[in-house]
């Protein structure tokens, strides 16, 4: 999420979901949070019974909006000129919290006179390379303004080679967003994009608080404050309601809302899930929000924040210690061989930043090397850095399934995850599967990906498909232990309750013992190139055969201990014992981590979550009476903080704002943060203190500056670590029926197209596709299916394909209620039912009427419901930050009717009554799911 | 004549009522109604009779309860059927379903109307329907084997093993909620959760409800919380929010499983008065009884008189 890491520096949810409950304003924004998180929706619920307000801005009156006090109905894809009008309306009618934005976020930084705004060059900024479709945002063009250098060295090419001063920092703490199709999709600017620029991210950010020129009284020409108002000038409620199809009123209204309720008695939080991350402006949107609660001083404080929420059980895990392609764990940026990554140190000068947080870079590359590499990485060979395999080019999911179409991938291994159904334009996906040797798939059941080469109703005959696939049954969720990361950064354990039946395994056995005979067949090798094979720490068996909870044995072999594994993680004193268990003593958090040698740890950001050889926090489940933070119900990285920046709750003098929204505060006589929760600061760091200049690491940042990720320290309202740009700018979808009525630009002019035969794209506004459509999840249905469609119980409550159209659409088009209806995109057709409801209608977008309509992307051909697949019709794009696709809006045509016979889906299961069947086999019968012990 | 029987002022009342009410005429009862206030004094000291308040100003559709009642009591799906009636695919209360949850849109004109113009402007209606365990419930007086009867909670139990699959709870029960096994021909129903009541467990699906519009607890308290919420609901601009079953219903006992609703009751597939089928039994015996001596009277008269001639 670098959205929220270009902000705020780290690119993970600010709060907490239960926090939710004490906003008095909650804008509901590219999330149907009531369906896809109806658990959590309990928070904003009681929000609401508090007496807070729930604002939901969707194309589709979804569940959410029936829970909602006020809901707006936009045009999918134009969200940031909705936000934009919010911004402008802040700004004309100062509703800012003032005290807030002037200490806590850089709106009143100088830029440097570089920086051209997308006002001056009609839709785009300063420093777009056309010829590569992106931006250099170095060599002064999005940068403060320098207070050493002269006017000439701030411009010219003596300046910084690429961020420019206070440019890009370690600004997201990443995050890739939740999405089936997104896994491995996502861009270096997880860190803040200066990976992108191929140039070093910290060359010019020695600019800590109070050295950098700034205007407190915000009347500079270009104080962020004041380009912030020339950027949005034109984001009027009239110009914004002709972009959305919403009315003038509405954007006033919302923007009321959220500014009453804001300020030193009150906050408001903004939610966001895949409704805006599948953009290829998503990172803006997210932004645009970021901009919003910074000037209404929503950030760090309790029932304020922007809660991103994750698609997955485990998505914020699975970015943390990655299943991407470049990062390594705790969002270390994994060594380019394009890029000064020779040596360990040119690699953490280069990463690293000499202010801040990630001042510590070098102490979290080093032991990360120690876990991984264990004795044989010393400081004499550089903890052997230089067996990191090194980056030479993008293998992000979308690009690499491209490559895989054109037959230059071999084999595939995939674990819970179901491209063939839940890819972005699935068809491409499919057909890379094809063009495959071998695939591995280990599932619970035999997903869409596992039966591509006969299922596939509009894929070749079996035997026209030479793909070898191998389906590695899979253990549940209650028959293996381990952890999960959710939402809100929450390390929590799951005790496995049975052994899994038959042949099925879990991942970690899978892998352990696949990394195991690998390791066998390198055992003897003496090249080099296999040393790091051979050394690779690889060792989590139990130290005695594991027991089901009834105490019996496990009847799996082989099964490594998953708690080892977050030991690990966790990290090692190696110098030391533990004094109880006589065991290597584990760290107690990561400012233990050393550069030396002395400790390890599998990922910085975790370390904590294991503090004692006994005592594993993320298994604690200890309910708070008087903290509803409960600070003892399992573990938030970092450090357990549940609202991060929470120095921000408290004024500059380090008083809570108010009595109603004390969280964190100064305690003078104890000269010490103390309050609810972690203090996301240096713990003994006084209010009052000023950095000296020249100040490095830590003792940069100011006892009042709460970002303590940031160079500076300081919330980036103006900032330059997303690839699109400083400031968040309405652009149209990649594919949409309108031009750009604000600007000469018409879409995200750093988009990335992965044209072709199997992924054409409409462009232009076209008469053959004048159908918006949008994608979305129903409660009923997990994501591509896997996990739902082959249980009767919620089968029978979503059991066919739909799609939602309005009345009129339906009435033009001659569609009937509950009848079958085509729906046609550049890249495919489906066929749904047809659900006409008012909860869709037509919108006037600059003054001609649009229709959307809404598809949710659950049906696939495996399963015992089967139905088209909505992803057919997506399109594979990705956005300049994350890689991401454009899933949540794109062209399409609707017309009555079916597909042909043979394009349709065929049910591959048996329907079961029930879904539990029979006694698990091989399992004790008092280890037997319930309903199954006969 | 100004003579006033009072027998006979109810037996026109009952009539009357019957009339209105004739399609639910049921099928006369052999053994005798259990009556509710004996069943309750039959409970344990201090346990108070336990109930649902089902809350739809809470609701947001997600059909946890229905899959957890599923889950948990080993119900059949009943196939795949969509319905297109918004999304609800269920459909009704039966044998198998023991929840429910009912979708009603209710939206006119353009949605946008609904900024700012109150929550129910333009509003989906959900509500999770269950049995109503009835304080004085049809189906149990109908029942002619002594199946159905309050258990140790309150609640209204069917014994599967004493149920004889006769049907006539079924017709009895105004709310549609029993449903005969295709599988063993018994009569099925919520139970309340009885066997997690009795290991001291909330019913699966209040345990289930996310953002507890479902709330499991002694009827009598959530009576008392029911009408502060109806108040402060209505504070907060909900006008029309009301409990349903918390107080009897016209001349129908009150609900030991009752509700918060603020739409019509026909809105949720609730009848705005439920009928008592066994009211007016009585009436109906004696009417019949007299038309038969009528009938009597009139054949001997006929007879007598022809004889005479």
């Amino acid at each position: 999420m670098p959205g929220l890491g270009a902000s705020f520096g780290r690119g993970a949810a600010t709060s907490f979901q239960q926090d939710l409950a004490n906003s008095d304003v909650i804008l509901i924004m590219g999330s149907n949070m009531a369906e896809a998180h109806p658990v959590g929706f309990r928070w904003p619920m009681r929000a609401r019974e508090n007496g807070g307000t729930i604002i939901h801005v969707d194309p589709r009156f979804s569940r959410t909006s029936a829970c909602a006090d006020h809901y707006v109905q936009i045009r999918a894809g134009s969200d940031i000129a909705f936000l934009g009008g919010i911004i402008h309306q802040i700004l004309e009618n100062d509703w800012c919290f003032k005290e807030y934005m002037l200490a806590y976020t850089n709106a009143v930084t100088i830029v440097a006179e570089g920086f051209a705004d997308t006002e001056d060059l009609n839709g785009i900024f300063s420093g777009y390379q056309e010829k590569k479709r992106e931006y250099e945002a170095g060599k002064g063009h999005w940068a403060y303004e320098d207070s050493t250098a002269s006017k000439e060295k701030v411009e010219g090419a003596s300046g910084p080679p690429d961020q420019g001063p206070g440019g890009v920092g370690k600004a997201g703490a990443g995050g890739r967003e939740e999405s089936e199709a997104s896994h491995g999709m996502h861009g270096p600017a997880l860190m803040g994009g200066a990976s992108h620029h191929h140039s070093k991210r910290s060359e010019t950010t020695d600019a800590p608080s109070g050295n950098i020129p700034s205007d407190p009284t915000l009347q500079h020409p270009r104080c962020v404050y004041q380009l912030l108002k020339k950027h949005y000038a034109r984001y009027t409620p009239k110009a914004v309601a002709e972009i959305c199809g919403c009315t003038p009123e509405q954007v006033v209204k919302v923007a009321r809302l959220l500014a009453e309720n804001s300020g030193r008695e009150r906050t408001g939080a903004v939610v966001y899930a895949v409704g805006w991350t599948q953009h290829t402006t998503g990172v803006q949107m997210i932004r645009a929000a970021g901009i919003i609660q910074m000037l209404l001083g929503n950030i760090g404080r309790p029932g304020g924040g922007i809660m991103a929420m994750r698609g997955h059980c485990s998505i914020q895990g699975s970015t943390d210690i990655p299943t991407l392609y470049d990062l390594l764990p705790g969002y270390l940026t994994q060594p380019s061989a394009e890029k000064t990554h020779e040596t360990l140190d040119g690699y953490c000068t280069y990463e690293g930043l000499p202010t801040g947080y990630w001042s510590n870079y070098k102490k979290f590359v080093v032991s990360l090397l120690k876990a991984w590499y264990g004795d044989a990485a010393t400081k004499k060979n550089d903890f052997h850095f230089d067996w990191l395999p090194r980056l030479d080019g993008d293998y992000s999911q979308l690009p690499f399934f491209k490559q895989m179409a054109e037959g230059k991938v071999e084999g595939y291994m995939i674990f819970g995850q179901n491209p063939a159904q839940g890819g972005p334009n699935a068809g491409l996906h499919r057909a890379g599967l094809r063009k495959l040797k071998w695939l591995v798939v280990a599932d619970w059941f035999e997903t869409e990906t596992a039966t591509f080469w006969k299922n596939d109703p509009k894929g070749p005959q079996p035997e026209e498909i030479d793909t070898e696939v191998f389906m590695i049954p899979a253990a549940g969720i209650a028959e293996k232990e381990g952890s999960f990361t959710n939402t809100q950064r929450l390390i929590q354990w799951h005790d496995k309750a049975i052994d899994p039946p038959g042949d099925c395994r879990s991942d970690l056995w899978f892998v352990y013992n696949l990394g195991k005979r690998l390791k066998r067949m390198y055992e003897h090798s003496t090249e080099e190139k296999d040393a790091p094979m051979k050394h690779l720490t690889w060792d989590y068996d139990y130290d005695e055969h594991p027991r089901l909870p009834d105490g019996s044995l496990s009847r799996i072999e082989g099964e490594p201990d998953a708690n080892k594994v977050l030991k690990e993680v966790n990290g090692y004193d190696l110098t030391k014992a533990d004094e109880k268990t006589g065991k290597q003593k584990l760290l107690s958090g990561f400012a233990d981590c050393k550069d030396d040698g002395t400790t390890s740890c599998g990922c910085w950001i975790y370390s904590g979550v294991f503090p004692e050889q006994d005592r594993n926090r993320a298994r604690e489940r200890e309910p708070s009476s008087d903290n509803y933070t409960h600070p003892n119900w399992a573990y938030a990285w970092p450090k357990n903080r549940r609202i991060m920046y929470n120095r921000a709750s408290a004024d500059p003098q380090g008083k809570p704002w108010s009595e109603r929204k004390k969280y964190l505060w100064w305690d003078e006589g104890k000269k010490k943060w103390t309050g609810l929760d972690v203090p996301d600061f240096e713990p003994e760091k006084e209010p009052t203190y000023r950095p000296k200049k020249g100040a490095e690491g830590m003792d940069a940042i100011g006892g009042a500056d709460p970002f303590i990720m940031k160079p500076d320290g300081k919330g980036w309202i103006f900032s330059p670590a997303a690839k699109d740009g400083p400031f968040p700018v309405h652009y149209e979808p990649v594919e949409s029926p309108f031009r750009n009525p604000l600007y000469k630009q018409v879409d995200n002019p750093a988009t990335r197209y992965f044209e072709g035969p199997l992924n054409e794209i409409c462009h232009a506004p076209s008469e053959e596709y004048p159908v918006i459509a949008c994608t979305f999840r129903l409660t009923e249905h997990y994501l591509s299916g896997p996990m739902s469609r082959f249980n009767s119980w919620l089968n029978e409550l979503q059991p066919e394909m739909f799609a939602e159209i309005s009345p009129q659409l339906a009435m033009e088009k001659g569609i009937e209620h509950g009848e079958w209806m085509v729906v046609k995109s550049p890249r495919g057709e489906i066929e749904a039912r047809a659900m006409v409801t008012r909860r869709l209608r037509p919108l006037v977008v600059q003054g001609r009427t649009v229709h959307q309509i809404g598809l949710p992307f659950h049906w696939g051909y495996a399963g015992e419901v089967v139905g088209s697949q909505a992803n057919d019709l997506t399109s594979l794009v990705a956005d300049p930050n994350v890689s991401m696709h454009e899933g949540k809006v794109f062209v399409c045509e609707v017309r009555p009717g079916r597909l042909p016979p043979n394009m349709r889906a065929r049910a591959t299961q048996p329907v079961a009554s029930r879904p539990s069947g029979g006694p698990a086999p091989d399992t004790a019968p008092q280890a037997q799911a319930e309903g199954r012990e006969q | 004549m100004t003579v006033k029987l009072p027998i006979f002022e109810k037996i026109v009342e009952d009539i009357r009522e019957e009339l209105e009410n004739f399609p639910n005429a049921f099928p006369p009862r052999r053994t005798a109604a259990p009556d509710p206030a004996k069943q309750r004094a039959g409970l344990q000291d201090g346990q108070p009779v336990m109930g649902f308040l089902t809350d739809a100003t809470l609701c947001i559709g997600c059909k946890a309860c229905e899959v957890a009642c599923k889950q948990w009591n080993q119900l059949p799906a009943d196939g795949n059927n969509f319905t297109g009636n918004s999304y609800d695919n269920t459909g009704h209360l039966s044998e198998t379903t023991w929840r429910h949850v009912a979708f009603k849109e209710k939206i006119g004109g353009a949605i946008g109307d609904m900024m700012g113009a109150g929550p129910t402007a333009g509003s989906w209606l959900m509500l999770s329907d269950v049995c109503k365990h009835c304080e004085d419930a049809p189906c149990l007086k109908s029942c002619p084997t002594g199946s159905l009867v309050y258990n140790p909670f309150g609640d209204v139990y069917v014994q599967p093993d004493i149920c004889n699959g006769c049907g006539y709870c079924i017709s009895a029960c105004p709310f549609g909620v029993l449903g005969r096994s295709e599988e063993d021909g018994h009569a099925k129903k919520c139970t309340l959760c009885f066997d997690r009541q009795a290991d001291a467990h909330v019913p699966a699906c209040a345990k289930s409800c996310p953002t507890e519009s479902i709330k499991f607890g002694p009827v009598e308290e959530l009576r008392a919380y029911a009408e502060k919420r109806v108040a402060i609901l209505r504070e907060r601009g909900h006008t029309k929010a009301y409990t349903y079953g918390a107080d009897s219903v016209g001349a129908y006992g009150r609900l030991n499983a009752f509700f918060i609703l603020e739409d019509h009751p026909n809105e949720y597939n609730l009848p705005e008065e439920p009928r008592q089928p066994n009211r007016g039994q009585t009436t109906r015996y004696m009417l019949g009884s007299l038309a038969a001596l009528a009938l009597t009277g009139l054949a001997a008269a006929l007879f007598s008189s022809k004889s005479r001639r």
